[in-house]
């Protein structure tokens, strides 16, 4: 007896040493192995990289919207790109509109949200201590940091950063002789790029195995929520669209730097030939494109799995449709790597070929449409909690259908043609891809904020910055709907020089000040952001009422997660409102015996099962016990 | 606390292998990770071969009989032509039989590779010592053959063939041409050089890495890390990387020597 006791008291103190494990500030901070330390860092860098990406929109929607306006105030920052005459250099208008795509759709909506989300909330809602490898971990986030840090430097040399599009084709990002955006610019992004790879590969890598190998007793993968499922499969399309991305920027260095043509052939600059032969600049489109629509889903489902989460918590509802959410989930995931010479319709593709990937193209409305029509069914009738992350949920929904809408015009080959080079699509896109995933990225901080931070954040505020969101988007992005299918084309420094572009130019004004006001509104969630992270409200455990694991933690949870046992799950992560249940929820780690009352018959009879295995392995528990 | 133990005790088997607290695949993370990095690699080789498949057959092939093949940018070469010399043996035409060599050789490694693996799987150090050191000595000497075929390649032929190409200057020059380099090369098109350096040259920078794993891997056996550890599994892990960049080979071979 003496021994077991002293045995058992040796091993408390050796979690006790575990949990409360002193770390110093580097270890705690910066080189930290814990994923939810891990997920924040990546959520604040995240947030810086947005500032940065937002203020490069801010600065060339002043050029479109006023392009008569004098910009000398802006020489501060900008210096010799505003010239004599207070205009803007064009070549660098090119270059922020090349980085205002690279830094939102790499930096801030994939490693800023699946960084964040999937780092905090995997290890968290599958029931594990952290991901399957926490120094593989850290690594992906300090190579996220070092791309980012290579970025900026980019933006303020003397050439410029990259200004051939977030695309950066060749021949045009290839040649140096072309613009000065392609050069050390260029190399810069490339280099950057590379980086930015080996992080995503790391991170996605470690999410898979986590998922697969790490969930605790009784998380099968028909118990897991959407959240993890959304992120699961983000990780496997990220896993085999980057490296082909890889490969093309590898191809990209080499005709940069070594004088291959593997994109280049028969080009003349300034009347003197190139001796490049052989190479095709379609074949970059290609390989790009083959990254680039996965890329979409990328950004996009982990945002959808997030709104999952949140729209079934605050409508007090169970999700509806689970398992038609995970194969409308899977079948995205699968159609995304069969679609991308959408994006080429315009680059000489054949036209029959044209046709298959138009057909393939509109197969994805279905799942996306099934998506959609879960969630409005998942709201209807629901007891709607309108939190600042419910109301941010719901907004993802509305520009969900309203940029999918023009999804289905331009996925047709026709239209698409007309359309392809205007504004039309750069509505299309910001409203589907740019702002819903935006605000799934600001849902999720706002609902799982007590979580990492255990504070609330002030509803007001939050409230108010939805709605100057939710409004500001729809006024800067709906009339670009007009303003393309009138024909602007899109990347012009200046559209001005055209007669039938004149009459809009009060709507590109307005786009412009709309711009400004939904960018300045985001001042509104920092605020809120850093002022709760140190003063909001405390939060309690479970403060939205929800069923998942991460609520079952301590208010703030240490290295480690759990300070006992880690909890076992024995129901689906949805049971809200059951009939016959006392309160309105039943977490995850609530037995079904334990529920009579609210028990379906299919779950009644699954009591016997889960009785039976519950006494098994308190059995062993026992004899382990005994042993030690 | 770097990593969690994935080993729950007491996990009834009445859940199911998918029912949680387990390891479903049998394999642990570091396997698991080891998989999906190679299957994400797969991807990176594909899109290479691909860009390959796609500029070679943006040139006509070469229609005559072999044997009076001579080297033009106007098509594409034939290998057999253009891969026959062996050391020690020059001028003699030995079409693809040094590169045959060198892939019997890299296969030969992945062989004694699984017989490492096995000797892991009965905790036998000194088997494992053995042919781990086996699987090193080929993974060097076909790293050590490859630079052997790529200065062959660079330097060229006796004769040397007649080109007309742009230069570096601008100029169009028509000139006889020895080896090869990545603007001009006496076998075929600018882009049979380009092609062939940058592929087989991803692959033998995968050898190199796995190489130095390999390395690694036999000292801490030789040394009895492994031992005390209890387990060989990285030796297993590195093994998956080895096969993978054998498989590849097999196919950068077909792409490149045989089609």
């Amino acid at each position: 007896m003496a021994t077991l006791a002293q045995s058992t008291a040796s091993h408390d103190a050796h979690d006790h040493d575990h949990e409360h494990h002193e770390e110093g500030f580097i270890s705690k901070y910066i080189f930290s192995y814990d994923h939810k330390m891990i997920g924040k860092q990546f959520l604040i860098t995240g947030i810086f990289w947005a500032i940065i990406g937002g203020l490069l929109s801010v600065i060339f929607r002043l050029q479109l919207g006023f392009p008569d306006l004098e910009l000398h105030f802006l020489k501060p920052l900008l210096g010799g790109w505003i010239d004599e005459s207070g205009k803007l250099d064009p070549e660098f208008y090119l270059a922020l509109v090349t980085m205002h795509g690279t830094i939102m759709v790499f930096f801030v909506l994939t490693a800023g949200l699946s960084g964040t989300f999937s780092n905090f909330l995997i290890p968290l809602q599958i029931g594990a201590r952290d991901m399957a490898s926490g120094f593989m971990n850290m690594l992906s986030y300090w190579l996220f940091f070092v791309a980012g840090a290579i970025m900026f430097v980019s933006l303020f040399i003397e050439t410029g950063p990259a200004a051939g599009g977030w695309v950066v084709y060749p021949p045009l990002s290839a040649l140096e002789q072309a613009i000065p955006g392609s050069g050390l610019g260029m190399t810069l992004w490339l280099i950057s790029m590379t980086f930015f790879i080996a992080s995503s590969l790391l991170g996605g890598i470690n999410y898979i195995s986590t998922v697969i190998n790490l969930r605790t007793k009784g998380m099968s993968f028909s118990r897991l929520p959407l959240t993890i499922w959304a992120f699961f499969l983000t990780a496997i399309i990220g896993l085999l669209s980057f490296p082909v991305l890889f490969a093309a920027a590898l191809l990209l260095v080499f005709d940069r730097s070594f004088g291959t043509s593997f994109y280049l052939s028969d080009i003349y600059i300034a009347g003197e030939a190139l001796p490049n032969t052989g190479g095709s600049p379609v074949l970059y489109q290609h390989l790009f494109w083959f990254l680039g629509h996965p890329e979409v889903y990328i950004v996009l489902l982990p945002a959808l799995g997030i709104t999952s989460e949140i729209i079934a918590t605050n409508s007090r509802k169970p999700i509806f449709g689970y398992k038609a959410m995970i194969i409308s989930m899977l079948g995205i995931t699968i159609l995304s790597f069969v679609v991308w010479a959408h994006h080429m319709f315009v680059s000489g593709l054949n036209p029959f070929l044209g046709s298959i990937f138009m057909f393939l193209t509109l197969i994805i409305a279905i799942p996306s449409a099934v998506k959609v029509f879960n969630y409005l069914t998942t709201l209807w009738r629901g007891n709607l909690i309108f939190t600042p992350g419910m109301l941010f949920s719901i907004g993802l929904v509305s520009f969900f259908i309203s940029g999918g809408l023009t999804g289905i015009f331009l996925g047709n080959s026709a239209i698409d043609i007309q359309l392809h080079d205007t504004y039309f699509v750069v509505a299309h896109f910001h409203l589907v891809m740019g702002s819903a995933s935006f605000f799934g990225l600001v849902a999720g901080v706002y609902h799982w904020f007590p979580k990492m931070f255990g504070r609330m954040m002030d509803n007001r505020l939050g409230y108010i910055h939805f709605w100057l969101t939710f409004v500001g988007v729809y006024l800067v992005f709906f009339p670009m709907h007009y303003i393309g299918i009138a024909g602007f084309p899109r990347r012009y420094y200046s559209w001005t020089g055209f007669e039938f572009s004149n009459m809009y130019e009060d709507l590109n004004m307005f786009v412009s000040a709309a711009a400004i006001v939904t960018f300045a509104a985001q001042f509104i969630f920092l605020f809120n952001f850093f002022y709760s992270m140190y003063r909001g409200r405390k939060a309690n455990q479970n403060p939205w009422r929800s069923t998942t694991l991460e609520w079952t933690t301590p208010v703030l949870p240490g290295h480690g997660n759990w300070p006992g046992e880690i909890p076992t799950v024995y129901r689906w992560p949805y049971d809200y409102s059951k009939p016959g249940a006392k309160e309105d929820f039943i977490m995850q780690t609530v037995p079904l015996s334990a529920t009579p009352e609210s028990n379906l018959p299919h779950e009644q009879e699954l009591v016997k099962l889960e009785k039976e295995i519950m006494a098994e392995e308190q059995e062993v528990l026992v004899a382990n016990e005994a042993k030690s | 606390m770097a990593t969690v133990s994935t080993s729950v005790p007491g996990v009834s088997s009445k859940r199911g292998v998918w029912g949680g607290g387990n390891e479903p695949l049998k394999a642990s993370y570091g396997k698991l990770m080891m998989w999906f990095f190679l299957l994400s690699d797969i991807f990176t080789f594909a899109a290479f071969l691909v860009a390959y498949v796609a500029i070679r057959v943006s040139f006509p092939a070469y229609a005559g009989p072999d044997d009076v093949f001579v080297g033009s940018n106007e098509y594409w070469p034939v290998p057999e032509m253009v891969f026959d010399a062996f050391p020690f043996f020059h001028g003699v035409h030995l079409p693809l039989v040094f590169v045959g060599l060198m892939t019997f050789i890299l296969i030969a490694s992945s062989v004694t590779m699984v017989l490492a693996v096995e000797a892991g799987h009965r905790n036998d150090r000194e088997d494992v010592v053995k042919w781990m050191l086996w699987t090193l000595l080929g993974g060097i000497t076909f790293l050590a053959c490859q630079a052997w075929e790529w200065s062959h390649f660079i330097h060229g032929s006796d004769g040397g063939s007649m080109i007309t190409y742009v230069n570096n200057m601008g100029k169009v020059v028509t000139d006889t041409v020895f080896g090869a380099n990545l603007v001009v090369n006496e076998y075929g098109p600018a882009a049979f050089a380009q092609l062939f350096f940058f592929i087989t040259g991803f692959h033998g920078f995968h050898v190199t890495i796995g190489v130095v794993l390999l390395f690694l891997a036999f000292y801490q056996a030789a040394v009895g890390v492994y031992e005390r550890r209890g387990h060989y599994e990285m030796v297993e892990k590195i093994g998956l990387y080895w096969h993978f960049v054998d498989l590849v080979w097999v196919f950068v071979f077909t792409f490149f020597y045989l089609i």
